[in-house]
């Protein structure tokens, strides 16, 4: 396996399509980004060196398959693909590092449902990404036609231990009436480190659900964009994320309006403890031609010991007068007045705060699309919170 | 037979003392009122009772069966038999009733009514006319004050505590909730001994909760104390006939630096 250094870059994988190619030189033409840069200010993207990883292919396994969806995987080592193929990424120009990297190395995992269809049952992706000094590029895409239904967990796992790196890419698209539904699971190993992105796309009167639930990584990032470029479309991101030692999570969000009467709302709710640190940065933008839109933006972070710390900074970018938007956030330790509410019924005050932990990430648990995981995730936060034990 | 003393108790918030030596006993099976204005100190007893943080205490005792409570987390202390029922019970996202009513049973060693808890709860519900609807729900969210208070008086029925203090149980609710909880914390004086200290600054309370002592709180400190009749003097001629003249010049003259404590 080649080093991923600029030029191995450009020597990969360009055989299947000239969007690869094109991706490789942006890639190559991209400059390293550095915390000066508000989208990276916090972040720990300094002590990264690509040139340390070599890349590898992604190993997946899918499972809730029917004939209701068409699922098509495209390795970054396959060689000859449908030049339809090729089409799904056309409109796909960014120009960021990661993006593009991703882009020329990609692990393609396509899901298709046709129009009318309903996928009742959930989609599981699984990346077990357990390689050591590995870099993998998984890319889903969820092409939802007209008036659809599916959803999609997508799972990324690795060892305590393993240094190795992901750079995974959503590319969620929801045609008119259609109905997304996506959520991420980071239960990545205290030494894997993540930069993802989510991306969706609503038409009209469609929509769309961007879920998260970090727990693991070593620094785990994952930039969720929601665009709603149909009127009366709708979308929700919700995210549960929890770090511990040295942990760090990293989110940044938009919610973006270019079409009238759409709705957006957003919950990201966060805990750290140790000395585990979380950002959040979000931003509702609205375009002049969106009037009577509606954007939530709602944050909230607790900071369970005295060296954890979060970070929270929502923003709002309005063109337009003639819309309805809120964002509330908030960062501190445990409400003092719940916990002496629960201790005045005689609960001790170790059973107390976490009882109080896991009501307050009762809120996003309910909202996951796959209801039944809720009840796992929950048991994964338990496990992890230091609070009490050995009391 | 048990017994709840509260012995020349001081306490303060910050720099404002606000008890100045209290003195109260009650016994199981007992209904006592503490009324007294805005601003005399009463959920201020309340909370230092329990061990609420933010108070504190320069001297006194509150002594449960002779043993001191303060000094002792308030969870061991609700464990020991102390239970307040708030004025405004807190919301807490998330938490279910039945898991906190576990866990407040598991500290008491109760297994077997946490097998029936369940039971107990539509039992206790229905009998306070409280929606078991509620019962799924998060800790107060979403309550109104009426269904709140319903609560409250829910889990004080299957805690079982030896004495509680009903912190302006008739704030924030309607009659009918009134009477229900009202009448379900009298039973539980007959049916379980239940000493009940009932905190309130309105009279029209004690026709529902039958006290047979009342306390008057002035300032910090029991100004009289009598039987069911000094309600009816409260009412005719409200807490002015209870307040001290001497207040403003004892006020100053325990506060040599001239700081108006008691606006």
């Amino acid at each position: 396996m080649p080093v991923l250094t600029p030029d191995a870059a450009l020597s990969l994988g360009a055989t299947w399509s000239q969007v690869r190619q094109s991706a490789h030189e942006r890639a190559t033409a991209a400059s390293f980004p550095t915390t000066d840069e508000e989208i990276w200010r916090y972040s720990r993207i300094g002590e990264l060196d690509l040139a340390t990883f070599t890349v590898a292919e992604t190993p997946t396994s899918i499972a809730g398959l029917s004939d209701a969806v068409t699922v098509t995987q495209v390795s970054a080592s396959a060689v000859a693909v449908d030049p339809a193929f090729a089409d799904l990424f056309s409109e796909t120009t960014s120009s960021d590092l990661f993006n593009s990297l991703n882009l020329a190395h990609m692990d393609v995992i396509v899901i298709s449902v046709a129009r009318g269809v309903v996928a009742s049952e959930p989609i599981i992706v699984t990346h077990t990404l357990n390689g050591e000094g590995n870099i993998y590029f998984p890319r889903l895409v969820i092409d939802a036609a007209e008036n659809s239904e599916v959803t999609v967990v997508e799972r990324f796992i690795s060892n305590d231990g393993v240094r190795s790196l992901v750079v995974p890419v959503l590319d969620a698209r929801a045609a008119q009436s259609a109905r997304v539904r996506y959520l991420a699971i980071n239960e990545l190993g205290d030494k894997t480190w993540q930069i993802g992105e989510h991306h969706s796309q609503g038409h009209r009167d469609s929509d769309t659900l961007l879920a998260t639930v970090a727990l693991g990584g070593d620094y785990a990032r994952v930039s969720t964009a929601a665009r709603l470029l149909g009127q009366g479309s709708n979308t929700r991101q919700v995210a549960l994320y929890f770090a511990g030692g040295t942990q760090m999570h990293d989110f940044r969000t938009l919610q973006e309006h270019a079409a009238p009467r759409t709705t957006s709302d957003l919950l990201f709710k966060g805990a750290v403890q140790d000395t585990a640190k979380s950002v959040y940065t979000g931003l509702i933008k609205i375009h002049n031609n969106a009037k009577g839109s509606v954007a939530y933006q709602t944050n909230r972070n607790l900071t369970l010991s005295h060296g954890a710390w979060a970070e929270s900074v929502p923003n709002l970018e309005i063109e337009t007068n003639d819309v309805k938007c809120s964002h509330a956030s908030t960062v501190g330790p445990i409400d003092e007045d719940q916990l002496f509410y629960l201790e005045s019924r005689g609960v001790n005050p170790d059973v107390a705060q976490r009882l109080v932990v896991l009501g307050f990430f009762d809120e996003v648990l309910a909202q996951l699309p796959v209801g039944n995981l809720a009840a796992s995730l929950r048991q994964q936060v338990a496990n992890k919170l230091s609070i009490g034990v050995g009391a | 037979m048990s017994t709840l003393e509260i012995r020349d108790l001081h306490a303060s918030v910050g720099n404002k003392k606000i008890l100045h030596g209290v003195n109260l006993k009650i016994s199981s099976g007992e209904v006592h009122a503490v009324m007294g204005p805005n601003g005399a100190g009463k959920s201020t007893l309340s909370a230092v009772v329990l061990g609420r943080k933010g108070y504190s205490i320069s001297s006194g005792s509150v002594l449960l069966d002779g043993v001191e409570m303060l000094g002792l987390p308030t969870w061991q202390r609700a464990v020991a038999g102390l239970h307040l029922v708030l004025q405004y019970p807190t919301e807490v996202p998330g938490v279910k009733l039945n898991d906190v009513l576990s866990e407040a049973l598991k500290g008491r060693g109760r297994d077997g009514d946490i097998a029936r808890l369940d039971t107990l709860l539509k039992t206790e519900a229905a009998r306070i006319h409280f929606d078991e609807k509620f019962l799924d729900r998060p800790l107060n969210v979403d309550l109104s004050g009426g269904e709140k208070k319903r609560n409250e008086t829910l889990q004080l029925s299957i805690l079982k505590p030896l004495f509680v203090i009903l912190d302006e149980l008739d704030s924030g609710l309607d009659v009918d909730a009134l009477r229900d909880c009202a009448r379900r914390v009298m039973d539980a004086t007959s049916e379980d001994n239940l000493g009940a200290l009932v905190i309130t600054h309105y009279s029209r309370l004690l026709t529902e909760l039958r006290p047979s002592k009342i306390h008057i709180l002035v300032k910090g400190r029991i100004v009289e104390t009598g039987g069911p009749e000094l309600a009816d003097v409260l009412e005719r001629d409200g807490y002015a006939a209870f307040t001290p003249e001497e207040t403003v010049e004892e006020a100053s003259m325990s506060d040599p630096m001239g700081l108006n404590l008691y606006p």
